[in-house]
């Protein structure tokens, strides 16, 4: 994770709050800490996946970087852009080098135009190729996608799950982007059909380079389609690691407590694993007490857990951990039996 | 020899629709005993949650119609009972829990109120009484503060708040059967984990058999003895759940296993595509003569169009319906 020209996507310390309204006149404002001193780094044609449970920040996180949320505080360049300080034509010019695939194929697709003319719209709104090559290139996509071009005719109710979330990967790539947010893009869909659309997703990056941010519950699509993840608490990223390190030695409890929690059709599996179990649901992120958020369910958690916010450190080259009981040489908190 | 607490014998529902009769289930034969934990999986639009709503009588008539069969629950038909003894039944003897936890409580009534009433009806407890159950069952499913929460309503609560309700609500009279569709589809993977530890802790206290149904191979993993998969309508493999797991023979059950990345705590550098399923489930009413898997079966033959392959055991408590078992054992 080092700072390199290879780097396509780079957020520091991104804050998105939200203000609540008062309870009354006199009340103290409150705000929601949706995103709370975010940093990450994603390299060019590689995939980075954040997990979190509902509530984390994730999705937040997305759409700060796409520019649809307001941002608090915080740098975010995409490649050489400043994106925070964006506005007007130049960001909706900016728009065109990242989109994004939303999580509903029912509700992200107006039921009233055909999918060619879906497909279609961002070239028009961007203004990118000759119009008169614009259809053809649609047809290109719709390939891409393994659709078929007569299916262009078509709308949205005449597709399945599947195929429309097809039409949405196609009108994503449509502008030919640099970045791609995957919110969730197969927890809507039919166990049997996600294979698909995550094969769909992988080649597709193969061929033209594409770089994902991928938002996802789901640890094991994570596991398979990530390069590098970093999992998200309440608003704060407490682990970041490269695929392989995060899955084999995961060193923060919560991250422990995710894995863990997730049933494993692996009857060996699921007898060695190492359980811990989290109690009740996570605090709410409105005005936040100090100290490390996770301590609160921690089964590790001590005087100091409560007192300071852990930062997130670098432990070694690919694995950054925010946790006050990880030592400096990456040993996690010991398990009292 | 365990109690047969629920049968159902060659069960068949269909569907008017504009395009036909739609055979919605077709012979659906499945055992439940008491204390045990079946499993139903298969993708949306295999027959699963209509399975759960015959048993407990509201399929929605018409446009449905059950053409045939019986639901035996110790013996008894439920299927020819009255309205009123099924009324008896429901959330008496078999309950049901189902998948959306935001949508399936009433909004303008307490919780308490809410668990409270099943009590009221069921066994005619006074007000007082039944509050008192219901406060009982919320400490059971591990409700926080269980007093001040029993006067709460369903808007103050979190989604596995709510579905603990649910369970509450659903065991408030001690059924015999509960029914469990998609109950955690909506929640979080650690929620998820308290749910089903807590489903397991109870039928260990309360010997209720539950169904189960879902299309997470983890989940069925975790918690069921017994799988059923469907597939349009149709059982097509029946197991214990460490043989569907391991030696899975249908191949739509195989696909199920494999197409989904399952998480483990070794994974490998290399990522090769997963296995897909091609296609989609066909539409009941498009069902031709052969096996309804057959139009997405990498191993299809003449045979598998032509004719729908019956179910056979394959080893005690293995059935397939697949007529690849059967080369392989003429081979």
């Amino acid at each position: 994770m080092s700072a390199n020209d290879d780097i396509l996507l780079d957020v520091a310390n991104l804050k998105v709050y939200f203000q609540l309204p008062r309870k009354n006149f006199l009340a103290k404002a409150s705000q929601v800490h949706a995103v709370d001193d975010v940093s990450f780094q994603v390299k060019r044609g590689t995939t980075l996946g954040i997990v979190g449970e509902s509530g984390s920040g994730k999705t937040t996180t997305a759409m700060a970087v796409m520019r649809l949320t307001p941002v608090t505080e915080g740098a975010m360049r995409l490649g050489d852009t400043d994106l925070v300080a964006l506005e007007g034509e130049a960001l909706r010019q900016a728009r065109g080098r990242m989109q994004i695939i939303f999580q509903d194929p029912y509700s992200s697709l107006n039921p009233r135009v055909r999918a060619g003319a879906i497909v279609r719209e961002p070239m028009d709104l961007m203004n990118i190729g000759a119009p008169g090559e614009r259809d053809a290139r649609v047809a290109e996509l719709f390939g891409k996608v393994g659709l078929r071009p007569e299916q262009q005719a078509l709308f949205p109710h005449q597709f399945s799950g599947g195929q429309r979330q097809r039409v949405g990967v196609a009108r994503a790539l449509a502008t030919q982007p640099e970045l791609v947010v995957c919110d969730e893009p197969v927890s809507a869909l039919d166990v049997a059909i996600q294979a698909q659309i995550l094969n769909l997703l992988r080649a597709l990056q193969q061929e033209f380079g594409l770089t994902y941010l991928f938002i996802s519950h789901d640890l094991g699509v994570v596991q398979y389609m990530c390069d590098e993840i970093a999992v998200m608490y309440l608003g704060q990223i407490v682990e970041h690691a490269d695929r392989i390190p995060l899955f084999t030695e995961p060193l923060h409890p919560y991250t422990w407590a995710l894995l863990s929690a997730v049933p494993s059709a692996d009857p060996v599996a699921r007898e060695q694993a190492d359980r811990i179990r989290l109690e009740g649901d996570p605090p709410s992120p409105i005005d936040l007490p100090p100290g490390c958020r996770f301590a609160s369910r921690c089964p590790f958690a001590q005087a100091l857990c409560v007192q300071e916010t852990p930062p997130l450190r670098r432990i070694r080259a690919g694995h950054a951990v925010a946790c006050h009981l990880v030592s400096d040489d990456g040993v996690p908190p010991q398990r009292q039996s | 020899m365990p109690e047969r607490l629920l049968e159902i014998e060659d069960l068949r529902v269909e569907f008017k629709t504009r395009d036909g009769i739609a055979k919605v289930i077709d012979n659906l034969n499945i055992s439940l005993q008491t204390g045990e934990t079946l499993g139903i999986v298969g993708e949306s639009g295999c027959g699963k949650s209509m399975t759960a709503l015959s048993i407990m009588g509201l399929v929605p008539i018409p446009p449905g119609r059950i053409a045939g069969g019986r639901i035996l629950l110790d013996g008894e038909d439920l299927l020819q009972a009255s309205e009123p003894r099924m009324r008896e039944v429901r959330g008496n003897e078999i309950s049901m829990i189902f998948q959306e936890p935001m949508t399936s409580l009433n909004p303008v009534y307490s919780i308490g109120d809410q668990i409270a009433e099943t009590a009221r009806l069921h066994e005619g407890l006074s007000r007082a009484d039944a509050m008192a159950r219901a406060l009982e069952m919320l400490r059971a499913v591990g409700i926080p503060a269980a007093e001040r929460r029993i006067n709460e309503y369903p808007h103050q609560m979190s989604g596995g708040m709510r579905q603990r309700v649910m369970i509450a609500m659903a065991l408030a009279c001690k059924p015999r059967v509960l029914i469990a569709d998609e109950p955690t589809t909506a929640l979080d993977v650690t929620v998820q984990a308290q749910i089903f530890d807590l489903l397991n802790d109870l039928k260990e206290k309360t010997g209720t058999a539950i169904i189960m149904i879902t299309h997470d191979m983890g989940a069925i993993a975790e918690m069921a003895q017994r799988v059923v998969v469907m597939y349009a309508g149709h059982i097509i493999e029946q197991a214990d759940v460490g043989q569907i797991l391991t030696d899975p023979r249908h191949p739509y059950t195989q696909g199920l296993i494999r197409c989904v990345p399952h998480l483990t705590q070794t994974p490998s550098v290399e990522r090769p595509p997963l296995l897909e399923i091609p296609g989609v489930v066909p539409a009941l009413s498009q069902l031709g003569s052969g096996c309804s898997f057959a139009p997405r079966c990498q191993y299809a033959d003449a045979k598998c169009r032509a004719e729908m392959p019956p179910s056979t055991a394959i080893d005690s408590g293995h059935d397939v319906a697949c007529w690849l078992t059967e080369r392989e054992a003429a081979a």
